[in-house]
Protein backbone atom coordinates (compact mmCIF):
# COMPACT_ATOMS: atom_id res chain seq x y z
CA UNK A 1 0.00 0.00 0.00
CA UNK A 2 1.32 3.69 -0.89
CA UNK A 3 2.74 4.85 2.26
CA UNK A 4 1.02 8.12 1.92
CA UNK A 5 -2.17 6.32 3.43
CA UNK A 6 -0.70 4.99 6.20
CA UNK A 7 -1.70 6.44 9.39
CA UNK A 8 2.54 5.40 10.77
CA UNK A 9 4.34 4.30 8.17
CA UNK A 10 7.34 4.08 10.37
CA UNK A 11 5.86 1.11 11.83
CA UNK A 12 5.79 -0.12 8.04
CA UNK A 13 9.70 -0.02 7.74
CA UNK A 14 10.15 -2.61 11.03
CA UNK A 15 10.53 -5.94 9.58
CA UNK A 16 10.76 -8.92 12.09
CA UNK A 17 11.55 -12.42 10.74
CA UNK A 18 10.67 -15.67 11.69
CA UNK A 19 7.66 -18.50 11.26
CA UNK A 20 6.91 -18.62 14.99
CA UNK A 21 3.53 -17.36 15.97
CA UNK A 22 5.31 -14.57 17.97
CA UNK A 23 7.01 -13.57 15.16
CA UNK A 24 3.49 -13.08 13.09
CA UNK A 25 1.47 -11.28 15.54
CA UNK A 26 4.10 -8.86 15.90
CA UNK A 27 4.19 -8.67 12.01
CA UNK A 28 0.67 -7.85 11.91
CA UNK A 29 0.31 -6.07 14.91
CA UNK A 30 2.71 -3.53 13.15
CA UNK A 31 0.99 -3.70 9.81
CA UNK A 32 -2.36 -2.80 11.63
CA UNK A 33 -0.54 -0.09 13.61
CA UNK A 34 1.18 1.13 10.57
CA UNK A 35 -2.32 0.89 8.65
CA UNK A 36 -4.46 2.29 11.41
CA UNK A 37 -2.37 3.34 14.19
CA UNK A 38 -0.97 2.18 17.35
CA UNK A 39 -4.11 2.14 19.40
CA UNK A 40 -5.10 -0.72 16.73
CA UNK A 41 -2.86 -2.96 18.75
CA UNK A 42 -5.31 -3.52 21.67
CA UNK A 43 -8.35 -4.58 19.95
CA UNK A 44 -5.86 -6.80 17.69
CA UNK A 45 -4.16 -8.90 19.79
CA UNK A 46 -6.90 -8.82 22.20
CA UNK A 47 -8.85 -10.81 19.57
CA UNK A 48 -6.00 -13.09 17.49
CA UNK A 49 -4.46 -13.94 21.24
CA UNK A 50 -8.59 -15.18 22.05
CA UNK A 51 -8.42 -16.99 18.97
CA UNK A 52 -5.25 -19.21 20.01
CA UNK A 53 -6.58 -20.08 22.73
CA UNK A 54 -3.33 -20.43 24.44
CA UNK A 55 -2.12 -19.66 27.70
CA UNK A 56 0.05 -17.40 29.94
CA UNK A 57 3.04 -18.88 28.41
CA UNK A 58 2.10 -17.98 24.87
CA UNK A 59 1.01 -14.06 26.30
CA UNK A 60 4.65 -13.85 27.62
CA UNK A 61 6.51 -14.91 25.38
CA UNK A 62 4.26 -12.51 22.76
CA UNK A 63 5.36 -9.96 24.93
CA UNK A 64 9.25 -11.50 25.07
CA UNK A 65 9.44 -10.92 21.41
CA UNK A 66 7.94 -7.08 21.75
CA UNK A 67 10.46 -6.73 24.14
CA UNK A 68 13.47 -8.02 22.06
CA UNK A 69 12.07 -5.86 19.39
CA UNK A 70 12.31 -2.72 21.84
CA UNK A 71 15.74 -3.55 23.13
CA UNK A 72 17.41 -3.94 20.00
CA UNK A 73 15.52 -1.22 18.53
CA UNK A 74 17.40 1.05 21.21
CA UNK A 75 20.43 -0.72 20.72
CA UNK A 76 21.08 -0.37 17.69
CA UNK A 77 19.47 3.25 18.17
CA UNK A 78 22.61 3.97 20.14
CA UNK A 79 25.41 3.12 18.28
CA UNK A 80 23.57 4.70 14.59
CA UNK A 81 21.18 7.46 15.34
CA UNK A 82 23.48 10.76 14.39
CA UNK A 83 22.17 14.44 16.29
CA UNK A 84 21.27 13.25 19.58
CA UNK A 85 21.35 15.67 21.95
CA UNK A 86 23.15 14.16 25.35
CA UNK A 87 19.88 14.14 27.58
CA UNK A 88 18.14 12.49 24.24
CA UNK A 89 20.95 10.25 24.06
CA UNK A 90 21.14 9.57 27.97
CA UNK A 91 17.66 8.79 27.50
CA UNK A 92 17.75 6.22 24.74
CA UNK A 93 20.21 4.10 26.58
CA UNK A 94 17.97 3.96 29.68
CA UNK A 95 14.91 2.94 27.52
CA UNK A 96 17.52 0.21 25.84
CA UNK A 97 18.41 -1.03 29.47
CA UNK A 98 14.82 -0.67 31.00
CA UNK A 99 13.33 -3.13 27.83
CA UNK A 100 16.76 -5.56 28.51
CA UNK A 101 15.23 -5.47 32.03
CA UNK A 102 11.08 -6.90 30.57
CA UNK A 103 13.38 -9.29 28.47
CA UNK A 104 15.29 -11.20 31.09
CA UNK A 105 12.26 -10.85 33.24
CA UNK A 106 9.57 -12.38 30.75
CA UNK A 107 12.21 -15.28 29.98
CA UNK A 108 12.13 -15.60 33.62
CA UNK A 109 8.82 -16.27 34.14
CA UNK A 110 7.99 -18.12 31.03
CA UNK A 111 10.46 -20.67 32.51
CA UNK A 112 9.49 -20.23 35.70
CA UNK A 113 5.56 -21.45 34.51
CA UNK A 114 7.64 -24.41 32.69
CA UNK A 115 7.71 -23.15 29.41
CA UNK A 116 10.06 -21.93 26.57
CA UNK A 117 11.21 -18.62 25.82
CA UNK A 118 11.52 -17.27 22.35
CA UNK A 119 14.35 -16.53 21.18
CA UNK A 120 15.05 -13.17 19.63
CA UNK A 121 14.18 -12.45 16.14
CA UNK A 122 16.02 -11.48 13.23
CA UNK A 123 14.96 -7.65 13.16
CA UNK A 124 15.34 -5.28 10.26
CA UNK A 125 14.46 -1.45 11.24
CA UNK A 126 14.71 -0.19 7.65
CA UNK A 127 15.01 3.76 7.38
CA UNK A 128 14.64 4.32 11.28
CA UNK A 129 18.18 5.45 12.73
CA UNK A 130 18.97 7.57 9.85
CA UNK A 131 18.10 10.65 11.86
CA UNK A 132 17.04 11.77 15.32
CA UNK A 133 13.44 12.74 13.46
CA UNK A 134 13.15 9.23 12.19
CA UNK A 135 14.06 7.45 15.36
CA UNK A 136 11.73 9.44 17.86
CA UNK A 137 9.50 9.08 15.39
CA UNK A 138 9.43 5.96 15.11
CA UNK A 139 10.54 5.08 18.95
CA UNK A 140 7.29 7.34 19.79
CA UNK A 141 4.66 5.38 17.95
CA UNK A 142 6.68 1.82 18.53
CA UNK A 143 6.04 2.80 22.50
CA UNK A 144 2.08 3.58 22.05
CA UNK A 145 1.69 0.55 20.03
CA UNK A 146 3.51 -1.39 22.79
CA UNK A 147 1.25 -0.37 25.47
CA UNK A 148 -1.81 -0.92 23.10
CA UNK A 149 -0.68 -4.14 22.54
CA UNK A 150 -0.32 -4.96 26.13
CA UNK A 151 -3.01 -3.87 26.91
CA UNK A 152 -4.97 -5.87 24.79
CA UNK A 153 -3.36 -8.77 25.76
CA UNK A 154 -3.70 -7.87 29.61
CA UNK A 155 -7.57 -9.33 29.77
CA UNK A 156 -6.42 -12.69 28.33
CA UNK A 157 -3.73 -13.27 31.41
CA UNK A 158 -5.27 -15.69 33.60
CA UNK A 159 -2.86 -15.80 36.35
CA UNK A 160 -3.28 -12.43 38.90
CA UNK A 161 1.01 -12.71 39.16
CA UNK A 162 1.29 -12.62 35.41
CA UNK A 163 -1.16 -9.61 35.12
CA UNK A 164 0.96 -8.17 37.61
CA UNK A 165 4.02 -8.40 36.21
CA UNK A 166 2.63 -7.66 32.62
CA UNK A 167 0.94 -4.51 33.96
CA UNK A 168 4.45 -3.55 36.03
CA UNK A 169 6.02 -3.37 32.56
CA UNK A 170 2.82 -1.72 30.67
CA UNK A 171 3.53 0.86 32.90
CA UNK A 172 6.77 1.71 32.10
CA UNK A 173 6.32 1.75 28.51
CA UNK A 174 3.38 4.10 29.01
CA UNK A 175 5.97 6.24 30.50
CA UNK A 176 8.49 5.70 27.73
CA UNK A 177 5.57 6.80 25.27
CA UNK A 178 4.97 9.51 27.27
CA UNK A 179 8.82 10.48 27.51
CA UNK A 180 9.46 9.95 23.96
CA UNK A 181 6.41 12.48 22.91
CA UNK A 182 7.53 15.09 25.37
CA UNK A 183 10.92 15.34 23.36
CA UNK A 184 9.01 15.65 20.14
CA UNK A 185 7.03 18.29 21.84
CA UNK A 186 4.10 15.89 21.38
CA UNK A 187 1.43 15.40 23.78
CA UNK A 188 2.47 12.85 26.17
CA UNK A 189 -0.88 11.99 26.55
CA UNK A 190 -2.86 12.95 24.04
CA UNK A 191 -5.90 10.53 24.67
CA UNK A 192 -8.14 9.84 28.30
CA UNK A 193 -8.15 6.03 27.65
CA UNK A 194 -4.88 4.26 25.72
CA UNK A 195 -7.63 1.93 23.81
CA UNK A 196 -9.58 2.61 20.83
CA UNK A 197 -13.48 4.30 21.42
CA UNK A 198 -14.94 1.58 19.41
CA UNK A 199 -13.39 -1.81 19.16
CA UNK A 200 -15.97 -2.73 16.57
CA UNK A 201 -15.03 -0.56 14.09
CA UNK A 202 -11.23 -1.29 14.22
CA UNK A 203 -12.03 -5.05 14.66
CA UNK A 204 -13.52 -4.72 11.27
CA UNK A 205 -11.17 -2.84 9.51
CA UNK A 206 -8.14 -5.40 10.77
CA UNK A 207 -10.05 -8.63 9.71
CA UNK A 208 -7.72 -9.18 6.98
CA UNK A 209 -4.55 -9.46 9.62
CA UNK A 210 -6.38 -11.65 11.94
CA UNK A 211 -7.21 -14.07 9.15
CA UNK B 1 16.43 20.18 40.62
CA UNK B 2 12.94 21.36 40.39
CA UNK B 3 13.52 25.26 40.22
CA UNK B 4 16.16 25.25 38.17
CA UNK B 5 14.05 22.99 35.60
CA UNK B 6 11.19 25.32 35.51
CA UNK B 7 13.53 28.28 35.33
CA UNK B 8 14.84 26.91 32.30
CA UNK B 9 11.36 26.14 31.10
CA UNK B 10 10.62 29.92 31.64
CA UNK B 11 13.81 31.61 30.52
CA UNK B 12 14.79 29.51 27.50
CA UNK B 13 12.61 29.63 24.32
CA UNK B 14 13.96 26.49 22.91
CA UNK B 15 13.55 24.56 25.86
CA UNK B 16 10.12 25.81 26.14
CA UNK B 17 9.07 24.99 22.61
CA UNK B 18 10.71 22.07 23.01
CA UNK B 19 8.87 21.02 26.20
CA UNK B 20 5.51 22.69 26.04
CA UNK B 21 4.46 22.54 22.40
CA UNK B 22 1.25 20.66 23.30
CA UNK B 23 -2.01 22.98 23.21
CA UNK B 24 -4.80 20.80 24.61
CA UNK B 25 -3.73 17.91 22.49
CA UNK B 26 -4.38 19.32 19.52
CA UNK B 27 -2.18 19.15 16.01
CA UNK B 28 -0.94 16.13 17.79
CA UNK B 29 -3.27 13.18 17.75
CA UNK B 30 -3.34 11.51 14.52
CA UNK B 31 -6.32 11.84 12.21
CA UNK B 32 -7.04 7.99 13.13
CA UNK B 33 -6.85 9.31 16.89
CA UNK B 34 -9.26 12.12 15.81
CA UNK B 35 -11.55 9.38 13.83
CA UNK B 36 -11.43 7.45 16.85
CA UNK B 37 -12.38 9.89 19.17
CA UNK B 38 -15.38 11.12 16.97
CA UNK B 39 -16.82 7.73 17.18
CA UNK B 40 -17.71 7.85 20.47
CA UNK B 41 -18.15 5.50 23.14
CA UNK B 42 -18.09 1.92 22.87
CA UNK B 43 -19.54 1.08 25.78
CA UNK B 44 -23.09 0.73 24.39
CA UNK B 45 -22.06 -1.15 21.57
CA UNK B 46 -20.65 -4.34 22.42
CA UNK B 47 -19.17 -7.21 19.83
CA UNK B 48 -21.86 -9.40 19.19
CA UNK B 49 -19.57 -12.45 17.68
CA UNK B 50 -18.57 -14.57 20.33
CA UNK B 51 -14.70 -14.70 21.37
CA UNK B 52 -13.51 -17.08 24.46
CA UNK B 53 -12.55 -14.84 26.73
CA UNK B 54 -14.19 -11.33 26.06
CA UNK B 55 -17.51 -10.89 28.45
CA UNK B 56 -19.88 -10.18 25.42
CA UNK B 57 -22.92 -10.88 28.20
CA UNK B 58 -24.96 -7.38 28.63
CA UNK B 59 -24.43 -6.19 31.94
CA UNK B 60 -26.92 -7.49 34.80
CA UNK B 61 -26.61 -7.55 38.60
CA UNK B 62 -25.00 -10.04 40.25
CA UNK B 63 -22.70 -10.83 43.05
CA UNK B 64 -19.88 -11.06 40.74
CA UNK B 65 -19.66 -7.60 39.85
CA UNK B 66 -20.04 -6.65 43.31
CA UNK B 67 -16.01 -6.58 43.17
CA UNK B 68 -15.45 -5.30 40.21
CA UNK B 69 -17.99 -2.59 41.22
CA UNK B 70 -15.99 -1.73 44.60
CA UNK B 71 -13.03 -1.70 42.64
CA UNK B 72 -14.30 0.65 40.14
CA UNK B 73 -15.79 2.76 43.30
CA UNK B 74 -12.11 3.16 44.76
CA UNK B 75 -10.71 3.94 41.19
CA UNK B 76 -13.73 6.72 41.17
CA UNK B 77 -12.71 8.19 44.34
CA UNK B 78 -9.31 9.14 42.99
CA UNK B 79 -10.53 10.44 39.62
CA UNK B 80 -13.16 12.57 41.41
CA UNK B 81 -9.64 13.68 43.68
CA UNK B 82 -7.95 14.35 40.41
CA UNK B 83 -9.95 15.93 38.06
CA UNK B 84 -11.02 18.37 41.48
CA UNK B 85 -7.11 18.97 41.84
CA UNK B 86 -6.21 19.78 38.42
CA UNK B 87 -9.65 21.97 38.40
CA UNK B 88 -8.84 24.06 41.65
CA UNK B 89 -5.50 24.61 40.26
CA UNK B 90 -6.41 26.23 37.07
CA UNK B 91 -9.62 28.31 38.91
CA UNK B 92 -7.01 29.46 41.50
CA UNK B 93 -4.79 31.26 38.98
CA UNK B 94 -1.64 30.18 40.32
CA UNK B 95 -0.20 28.79 37.14
CA UNK B 96 1.15 31.99 35.61
CA UNK B 97 2.58 30.01 32.76
CA UNK B 98 0.02 29.73 29.66
CA UNK B 99 2.40 26.13 28.74
CA UNK B 100 1.86 24.68 32.18
CA UNK B 101 -1.91 25.64 32.72
CA UNK B 102 -2.88 23.88 28.71
CA UNK B 103 -1.16 20.84 30.67
CA UNK B 104 -2.97 21.04 34.04
CA UNK B 105 -6.06 21.80 31.80
CA UNK B 106 -5.69 18.76 29.49
CA UNK B 107 -4.90 16.57 32.22
CA UNK B 108 -7.72 17.60 34.12
CA UNK B 109 -10.03 17.40 31.55
CA UNK B 110 -8.60 13.61 30.73
CA UNK B 111 -9.64 12.90 34.64
CA UNK B 112 -12.75 13.84 34.02
CA UNK B 113 -13.28 11.81 31.82
CA UNK B 114 -12.17 8.52 33.88
CA UNK B 115 -14.47 10.16 36.21
CA UNK B 116 -17.65 10.03 33.69
CA UNK B 117 -16.38 6.64 32.48
CA UNK B 118 -16.34 5.09 35.87
CA UNK B 119 -19.25 6.41 36.96
CA UNK B 120 -21.22 5.06 33.78
CA UNK B 121 -19.77 1.40 34.31
CA UNK B 122 -20.66 1.30 37.54
CA UNK B 123 -24.23 2.18 36.60
CA UNK B 124 -24.30 -0.17 33.88
CA UNK B 125 -23.14 -3.00 36.11
CA UNK B 126 -25.74 -1.98 38.57
CA UNK B 127 -23.95 -0.07 41.07
CA UNK B 128 -24.24 2.87 42.54
CA UNK B 129 -21.52 5.06 41.56
CA UNK B 130 -19.37 7.17 44.82
CA UNK B 131 -20.47 10.59 45.39
CA UNK B 132 -17.06 13.10 44.58
CA UNK B 133 -15.25 13.38 48.28
CA UNK B 134 -14.87 17.08 49.87
CA UNK B 135 -11.50 17.37 49.25
CA UNK B 136 -9.00 20.58 50.80
CA UNK B 137 -6.92 21.01 48.16
CA UNK B 138 -6.69 24.88 49.18
CA UNK B 139 -3.75 23.86 51.61
CA UNK B 140 -1.79 22.62 49.00
CA UNK B 141 -2.74 25.64 46.85
CA UNK B 142 -1.78 28.08 49.32
CA UNK B 143 1.99 26.64 49.76
CA UNK B 144 2.61 27.58 46.07
CA UNK B 145 3.38 26.20 42.14
CA UNK B 146 6.24 24.33 43.01
CA UNK B 147 4.17 22.19 45.47
CA UNK B 148 1.35 22.39 43.08
CA UNK B 149 3.33 20.50 40.37
CA UNK B 150 4.98 17.99 43.07
CA UNK B 151 1.33 17.37 44.55
CA UNK B 152 0.36 16.98 40.67
CA UNK B 153 3.04 14.29 40.19
CA UNK B 154 2.54 12.56 43.08
CA UNK B 155 -0.70 12.01 42.84
CA UNK B 156 -0.75 10.74 39.45
CA UNK B 157 2.47 8.64 40.64
CA UNK B 158 -0.11 7.42 43.10
CA UNK B 159 -2.92 6.74 40.27
CA UNK B 160 -1.19 4.47 38.40
CA UNK B 161 0.23 2.54 41.70
CA UNK B 162 -3.18 2.38 42.22
CA UNK B 163 -4.45 1.34 38.83
CA UNK B 164 -1.27 -1.74 38.98
CA UNK B 165 -2.45 -2.52 42.57
CA UNK B 166 -6.17 -3.12 41.58
CA UNK B 167 -6.01 -4.98 38.37
CA UNK B 168 -5.49 -8.61 40.02
CA UNK B 169 -8.90 -7.62 41.84
CA UNK B 170 -11.11 -7.23 38.54
CA UNK B 171 -12.97 -10.54 37.30
CA UNK B 172 -14.72 -8.62 34.49
CA UNK B 173 -12.45 -9.03 31.12
CA UNK B 174 -13.85 -6.01 29.62
CA UNK B 175 -13.95 -3.98 33.15
CA UNK B 176 -10.42 -5.03 33.20
CA UNK B 177 -9.87 -3.53 29.59
CA UNK B 178 -10.87 -0.59 30.22
CA UNK B 179 -9.02 -0.31 33.72
CA UNK B 180 -5.82 -0.82 31.86
CA UNK B 181 -7.02 1.86 29.37
CA UNK B 182 -6.80 4.53 31.97
CA UNK B 183 -3.81 2.83 33.76
CA UNK B 184 -1.33 3.72 31.18
CA UNK B 185 -2.68 7.12 30.42
CA UNK B 186 -2.30 7.47 34.35
CA UNK B 187 1.71 6.37 33.44
CA UNK B 188 1.66 8.90 31.01
CA UNK B 189 0.62 11.83 33.18
CA UNK B 190 2.97 10.78 35.92
CA UNK B 191 6.25 10.68 34.03
CA UNK B 192 5.43 13.93 32.16
CA UNK B 193 5.22 15.57 35.91
CA UNK B 194 8.33 14.29 37.00
CA UNK B 195 9.89 15.14 33.45
CA UNK B 196 8.30 18.18 34.14
CA UNK B 197 9.91 18.74 37.68
CA UNK B 198 13.52 17.27 36.47
CA UNK B 199 12.64 14.45 38.86
CA UNK B 200 15.86 12.79 37.54
CA UNK B 201 15.92 13.09 33.41
CA UNK B 202 17.47 17.11 34.00
CA UNK B 203 20.81 15.27 34.83
CA UNK B 204 20.84 14.18 38.42
CA UNK B 205 21.24 10.17 38.07
CA UNK B 206 19.60 8.98 34.72
CA UNK B 207 15.61 8.43 35.13
CA UNK B 208 15.86 6.80 38.16
CA UNK B 209 13.49 9.78 39.00
CA UNK B 210 11.19 9.73 35.62
CA UNK B 211 10.51 6.31 36.39
CA UNK B 212 10.53 6.16 40.25
CA UNK B 213 10.11 2.10 40.77
CA UNK B 214 12.50 1.96 37.98
CA UNK B 215 12.21 -0.68 35.00
CA UNK B 216 9.53 -2.14 36.84
CA UNK B 217 6.21 -0.34 38.19
CA UNK B 218 5.27 -1.10 41.48
CA UNK B 219 1.38 -1.90 42.05
CA UNK B 220 -0.04 -0.38 45.41
CA UNK B 221 -3.10 -1.81 47.51
CA UNK B 222 -5.85 0.01 47.96
CA UNK B 223 -5.75 0.55 51.89
CA UNK B 224 -2.04 2.25 51.05
CA UNK B 225 -3.41 4.26 48.58
CA UNK B 226 -6.45 5.69 50.27
CA UNK B 227 -4.09 6.46 53.47
CA UNK B 228 -1.38 8.66 50.93
CA UNK B 229 -4.45 10.89 49.62
CA UNK B 230 -6.14 11.02 53.25
CA UNK B 231 -4.21 14.53 53.48
CA UNK B 232 -6.46 15.78 50.94
CA UNK B 233 -9.33 14.66 51.96
CA UNK B 234 -11.40 17.09 54.21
Amino acid sequence: MASSRLVAPELATIDIKGTTREAFLIRATLAAGATYGALSATPYITKALAQDGGGDVDILNFALTLEYLETEFYTRAVAQVKGLSGDEMKLAKELRDNEAEHVDALAATVKKLGGTPVKKPSLDFGAAFANRTSFLKTANTLEDAGVSAYNGAGPLIKSVDVLAAAGSIVQIEARHAALIRLIRSKPPAPLAFDKPATMDAILAKIKPFIG
Amino acid sequence: MTDSALRELADDPSSRKRFFKMMGGAGAVSAFGVLLAACGDDDDKKDTASTPAAADEPAKKDDGAKGDIAVLNFALTLEFLEAEFYAKVIDSGIVKDKKVAAIATKFGETEQEHVDALKATITKLGGKPVSAPKTKFEETIDKGLMTVLETAADVENLGASAYLGAAGRIKNKDVLAAALSIHSVEARHAAALNQLLGRGFGGKGGLKGTLPDGAFAKGMDEAAVLAAVKPFLA
